[in-house]
C-alpha cells in the first residue's frame, strides 16, 4: 500500500514536471521541471531498490548535466520562445499525436503484459554487486563507453572554443 | 523499537541536529570575525556580550527586522525559490552525518545520526550538488549584470571542482569498501605500530587526496581564495548582491552550514572521525567521542578561516587551470596508486 | 505492490512527452532536454525490468545509457554554442543554411 502511495506521489510528480516542460515557453523554467522529473525519478528508483542507481541519477543528471544546461542558458541569455510557423503546425499535429501514442503505449502495456507485482525494494542494487557487473560482465562496453567519454571531452572542446582562440594555440606551437 | 518509538525519537534528533547545527553556524560567522581580527591586529566584535558572544543574536535580529526589499524586474518566482535552494540542501547534507557511537537513552538505543543510509556519502554528495542551483539560480533571476556573472562563475566553478572532489573520495572509498559513513569511520578504529592512530590519512597514505579534498572543498564552498562568485571587489559580492535581509541571511547561512558539513566530511573520512583516547568515568568514555569529533570540525574551521586571512584571491583562468590541469590528474593518480596497492595487497 | 506495467506506463508518457518536446518545441535547448525526458523515460523501464527479472544487468544499462546522455548534452551544448555564435539564434527554424 505504501509502495502504491509512494509511486503514485511521485509518479504525478513526475508527470507534471514532464508536462510542465513542454507549457513553459522559457527555457530555464523548462530546465527546472526537467531536474523535478529527475529527482522523482530518482525516488522511483529507490521505491524498485536501486539505490545506487538513484544516487547517480542525482548526482550526475540533475547535478551535473542539468547544472550544466543552466549555465548555457544563463550563458547565452537565452530568452522565451519565440513562435513561428513551423511551431504552429508541430503543435497542431505534435499534441493530438502525443496523446494517441501515450494512450496506446499504455493500453499495450496494461492488457498484454498482465500483472507482475513488484515489492517494496524488489531487487537491492549494492553498489558492490554492480561494480562486479560494471568491471567484470560489462568490461568491454565499459571500455568502449569510456573512449566515447573522451571523444566527447575533445569534441566539445573544440566546438566550443572561439575560432581565433585555435589559431592563437596554433601559432604558438 | 515500536513504530512510536522511532517516530518520537526520529523528531528528537532531528530537531537537536537542527538547533546544534544552527547555532555552530552562528557561531562559526563569530569565530571567523574574531580570529580575522586578531589577524589583521584589530579586535573584532566586542561589543554585544563579553567578548562579543551575543553577536549572532544580534545579527540574527537585525536580519529578521531589515526591509525584505525585492527590487524590479527581477524574475520573482525563482529570485525566491534560490535562496530556499540554498539553505535547504545546506541544512539536508547533515542528515547523514554521523558524530558519535550508539547510545543509549532510556532503554533505547539509536545512533548519534539522523538516519545512517549505507550510500550516506553519495547522498551528501547529490544534495551539495543540487545546492549549485541555488546560486546559479539566483545569478541568473536577479536580473543584474554582477549578479549573472557571480552566478555563471559559481556554476562553472562548482562543476569544475566536484569531479576532482569526487574522485579525491574514491581512495577512501576503495580502502573502506563501504558507501556508509559509519562503516568509513568504523574502519579506521585502532592503531599500527603502536602509537600511530589507523586514520585514512596515515595509513591508507591519503594524504595527498586530503589536500586534494581540502582545496576542492573551499572552492565548491567559494570561499577565499576560490571565492570568485562573490567577489565583493570585482562582482560587489557577485551572486547575492540583489538580496537583501532574510533572503540573505539565507545564503550566508547555506554558506557556513555548507562549510560544517565539509568539516565534517573531512573529520569522518580521513582524521578517523571520533576515535580518539578514552578514559575516565563511563558517562566520560560516553562524552569524549563526540568532544574528539567537535575538535576535528572546529579545528578544520580555524584552518578554513586562517586560509582567509592569509591568501588572495586566484584570478579566474587560474582557478580553472589549477583545477582542471593539476588538481584532477593528481587525483587520478592518487586512485589509481591506492587501487593498485589495494589490489596488490589482497 | 505495484505492478510492473504501472512503471512502464509511467516511463511510457515520460518518453511520450518527451517525443511531443522534440516535435513541438522551438527552442534548441528545450528539444535537446526533451532528448534526456526520452532517455530518462527509458532509465525507468529498465530498472523496472530489473527489479522484474531479478537481474542487476538493466541497472547497469542505465548506468551506459547515463554516460552516453552526458557525452551528448557535453556535445550537443557546445554545438549549441557554436550556433549561437554564428547565427544569435536559438530557434531551429532559422538556423536553415548549410552556410552563412
Amino acid at each position: 500500500m505504501l509502495h502504491l502511495i509512494l509511486f503514485s506521489v511521485f509518479g504525478l510528480i513526475c508527470v507534471a514536471g514532464a508536462v510542465n516542460l513542454l507549457v513553459q515557453s522559457h527555457p530555464i523554467n523548462s530546465a527546472l521541471s526537467l531536474v523535478v522529473v529527475m529527482g522523482s525519478l530518482a525516488v522511483e528508483y529507490l521505491l524498485l531498490g536501486a539505490e545506487f542507481v538513484a544516487a547517480v541519477q542525482v548526482i550526475v543528471y540533475a547535478g551535473a548535466v542539468m547544472v550544466l544546461f543552466v549555465f548555457v542558458i544563463m550563458l547565452l541569455n537565452a530568452g522565451a520562445e519565440e513562435h513561428t510557423k513551423g511551431s504552429i503546425i508541430a503543435l497542431a499535429l505534435g499534441v493530438p499525436g502525443m496523446l494517441i501514442a501515450a494512450i496506446l503505449i499504455a493500453w499495450v502495456l496494461v492488457t498484454k503484459s498482465g500483472i507482475h507485482p513488484l515489492s517494496l525494494n524488489a531487487l537491492p542494487g549494492h553498489p558492490k554487486d554492480i561494480a562486479q557487473l560494471l568491471f567484470h560482465d560489462f568490461l568491454l562496453p565499459f571500455e568502449v563507453t569510456s573512449i566515447l567519454v573522451l571523444i566527447a571531452i575533445m569534441g566539445s572542446v573544440v566546438l566550443a572554443s572561439r575560432p581565433e582562440a585555435i589559431e592563437h594555440s596554433k601559432k604558438e606551437s | 523499537m515500536s513504530l512510536t518509538t522511532f517516530i518520537i525519537v526520529a523528531v528528537i534528533k532531528v530537531a537537536l541536529t537542527l538547533f546544534i547545527l544552527l547555532t555552530a553556524v552562528a557561531y562559526t560567522v563569530w569565530l571567523e570575525r574574531k580570529v580575522v581580527g586578531r589577524m589583521q591586529n584589530r579586535w573584532g566584535p566586542t561589543r554585544v556580550g563579553p567578548f562579543g558572544l551575543l553577536q549572532p543574536a544580534a545579527d540574527g535580529v537585525k536580519f529578521l527586522f531589515k526591509e525584505d526589499l525585492t527590487p524590479p524586474y527581477v524574475y520573482k518566482p525563482l529570485y525566491i525559490a534560490a535562496p530556499i535552494i540554498a539553505v535547504v540542501c545546506a541544512l539536508t547534507s547533515i542528515a547523514v552525518v554521523p558524530v558519535g557511537n550508539w547510545v543509549t537513552v532510556a532503554g533505547v538505543s539509536t545512533p548519534l545520526q539522523i538516519t545512517d543510509v549505507n550510500i550516506g556519502l553519495l547522498v551528501i554528495l547529490g544534495i551539495t550538488s543540487i545546492g549549485v542551483y541555488g546560486v546559479a539560480l539566483s545569478g541568473w533571476a536577479s536580473n543584474s549584470k554582477y549578479s549573472l556573472l557571480g552566478g555563471l562563475r559559481a556554476s562553472a566553478q562548482m562543476i569544475s571542482y566536484e569531479i576532482a572532489l569526487g574522485l579525491s573520495l574514491v581512495g577512501v572509498l576503495i580502502l573502506s569498501g563501504t558507501f556508509s559513513l559509519r562503516g568509513i569511520v568504523d574502519a579506521q578504529a585502532g592503531h599500527f605500530w603502536g602509537f600511530i592512530p589507523n586514520w585514512n590519512i596515515f595509513r591508507g597514505c591519503q594524504f595527498v587526496a586530503f589536500f586534494i579534498y581540502l582545496m576542492a572543498a573551499y572552492a565548491e564552498t567559494n570561499r577565499i581564495p576560490f571565492d570568485l562568485p562573490e567577489a565583493e571587489t570585482e562582482l560587489v559580492a557577485g551572486y547575492h548582491t540583489e538580496y537583501s535581509a532574510m533572503k540573505f541571511a539565507m545564503f550566508f547561512m547555506a554558506e557556513y552550514a555548507n562549510m560544517i558539513t565539509v568539516a565534517c566530511i573531512a573529520s569522518l573520512l580521513f582524521l578517523g572521525g571520533w576515535h580518539g583516547p578514552l578514559f575516565g568515568p563511563p558517562i566520560l568514555q560516553a562524552i569524549l567521542p563526540v568532544l574528539w569529533f567537535v575538535l576535528r570540525v572546529v579545528a578544520f574551521l580555524f584552518v578554513y578561516i586562517w586560509v582567509r586571512g592569509t591568501l588572495p584571491r586566484f584570478r579566474y583562468d587560474q582557478l580553472m587551470a589549477f583545477g582542471w590541469k593539476f588538481l584532477l590528474p593528481l587525483a587520478i593518480a592518487n586512485l589509481v596508486i591506492t587501487a593498485l596497492v589495494v589490489a596488490l595487497r589482497a | 505492490m505495484v505492478p510492473l506495467s504501472y512503471y512502464l506506463v509511467l516511463s511510457g508518457i515520460l518518453f511520450t512527452c518527451g517525443v511531443a518536446g522534440f516535435l513541438i518545441k522551438r527552442n534548441i535547448i528545450t528539444i535537446f532536454m526533451s532528448i534526456e525526458l526520452m532517455l530518462n523515460g527509458v532509465n525507468l523501464s529498465f530498472v523496472a525490468f530489473a527489479a522484474q527479472w531479478h537481474s542487476l544487468s538493466g541497472q547497469v544499462f542505465v548506468f551506459f545509457v547515463m554516460v552516453v546522455a552526458a557525452a551528448e548534452a557535453a556535445v550537443g551544448l557546445a554545438i549549441i554554442i557554436a550556433v549561437y555564435r554564428t547565427r544569435a539564434t536559438l530557434n531551429v527554424d532559422k538556423v536553415d543554411l548549410l552556410k552563412l
